[in-house]
């Protein structure tokens, strides 16, 4: 059976620290040749460089070969071909792909086609599974722990698929607490707050960005768009609400860190990148950690 | 009504077979296709916009010749949740049954998210069913929830 990685709910609380163990071990040693002689398919229809450069800085510290487009522009995709066809050939070539993809489900559809494992490198507003291991492994080495964590999710938290999948990972762990920061119109789905009381999880949502966040052990920040306002008056009201300033950090615990998924427009304020507290460059540095140790487990390679 | 009373009684004359009734008028047609009637060779009759205490017009559909698994005859669930199934031996009901909604549903269904992979390329739609009453279907690829308004026959 191949090890696909496609949605953040297709690995176990067990694999989650595995993974994280793995990159821990990465973050040590970053160079090792585990995947020599192999070809990684990097297969970006649409362009993410941020993403697409943790990768392939991943599979060369691994010592793996790339082949494969930045941009569905420079790929058969342009002459029409399917995504079934594409994936075809190219689970001929490699001995693994990893894909984005503007279409949701693309990635489910491309590891069915697939005979070599695919990692999904985020397909639409769906699923962005590396992204949620990186962000978990930012917590864990930030806290020293994944349990008894009180977790803010501010900005855009109806559309915003990295607060869902990271949301849906850290109920995996112990006693964790959530409070959400959003405006009416882009609050936590119900059916992620359905999911937490399934599992006797407490959570908290307000609308205002003030002094609760002392208690944070984390506060995971989102861009709130513009184009997801159906009313551009509404968006002009909130774009300026939900910005955090260094000013704000002053009474927050000492181990409380700042994570953002990047690119940030203005919902940090410069000033706080000189707080300590500030940690969303490191963890896109984690990034390439993690994703060597998600190749790593995917390949079964140690 | 009395003339719709003699016709159900002159077709439902079959030997041995299959009685679906209480379809919903207006799903009479997907129902035949989901269910592969128009690609058989059995006499099949059926009857549409017949009066229906419950459901308003219904339609009912006789087969000769034919007996239904369940896995077969639950995927008219979703768009005739109340059909009732009577099977026919010697002239005679032997065996009533309802349907139920499967766990699964694999074809029949549209994924609602137009930006789903299903829309855009020649794949059969998978849904896992999270709720049965009313219906919410969540798609196997794009994870969206296609609820009951939301819903659209292929």
């Amino acid at each position: 059976m191949k090890k696909d990685l496609i949605s953040i709910t297709d690995y176990t609380k067990d694999e989650y620290l595995r993974i994280m163990e793995l990159a821990a071990g990465f973050e040590k040693n970053p160079n090792r040749d585990i995947l020599q002689g192999k070809v990684v398919a990097s297969l970006f229809f649409e362009p993410s460089t941020r993403t697409r450069l943790s990768f392939e800085t991943a599979i060369s510290r691994l010592g793996g070969r790339i082949i494969g487009f930045a941009d569905a522009g420079s790929s058969s995709v342009t002459k029409g071909e399917t995504l079934h066809d594409t994936i075809k050939m190219v689970s001929n070539y490699a001995d693994l792909i990893v894909m984005r993809h503007p279409l949701e489900g693309s990635a489910r559809y491309a590891a069915e086609v697939s005979e070599v494992p695919v990692i999904n490198a985020g397909d639409g507003a769906n699923q962005h599974p590396t992204q949620t291991l990186l962000d978990l492994y930012s917590i864990l080495k930030t806290q020293g722990t994944l349990d008894n964590l009180n977790i803010f999710m501010v900005g855009d938290l109806k559309y915003g698929r990295t607060v869902h999948s990271l949301l849906m990972a850290m109920s995996e762990f112990e006693n964790p607490i959530f409070n959400f920061i959003a405006p009416e119109e882009l609050m936590i789905p119900e059916e992620y707050k359905m999911h937490l009381r399934e599992k006797g999880i407490r959570f908290y949502e307000h609308r205002e960005f003030t002094d609760i966040i002392n208690d944070a052990d984390i506060i995971y920040m989102t861009r709130v768009q513009k184009e997801r306002f159906s009313d551009p008056i509404e968006y002009e009201k909130v774009k300026n609400v939900y910005i955090l300033r260094n000013k704000m950090l002053e009474k927050t615990k000492a181990n409380m860190r700042v994570l953002h998924p990047l690119p940030r427009v203005n919902e940090i304020h410069p000033d706080v990148d000189a707080n300590q507290k500030a940690y969303y460059f490191d963890q896109a540095l984690n990034g390439v950690f993690t994703r060597e140790a998600i190749i790593a487990h995917t390949m079964k390679l140690i | 009504m009395k003339d719709q009373k003699k016709l159900k009684l002159k077709v439902s004359a079959i030997k041995a077979g299959t009685v679906i009734d209480h379809i919903p008028a207006q799903n009479l047609f997907n129902v035949i296709t989901i269910l592969g009637l128009n690609k058989i060779e059995n006499q099949i009759t059926f009857g549409t916009n017949l009066e229906s205490d419950k459901l308003g017009t219904k339609a009912i559909i006789k087969v000769s010749g034919k007996f239904f698994l369940d896995d077969e005859i639950n995927k008219i669930a979703l768009i005739a949740p109340h059909a009732k199934l009577n099977i026919i031996n010697d002239y005679k009901v032997t065996e009533k049954r309802v349907v139920e909604i499967p766990n699964e549903i694999q074809g029949i269904v549209k994924c609602f998210n137009p930006k789903c992979i299903t829309n855009h390329e020649a794949i059969v739609t998978k849904f896992t069913v999270i709720s049965k009453e009313p219906t919410a279907l969540k798609c196997h690829y794009c994870e969206k929830i296609t609820g009951h308004e939301q819903m659209q026959i292929i």
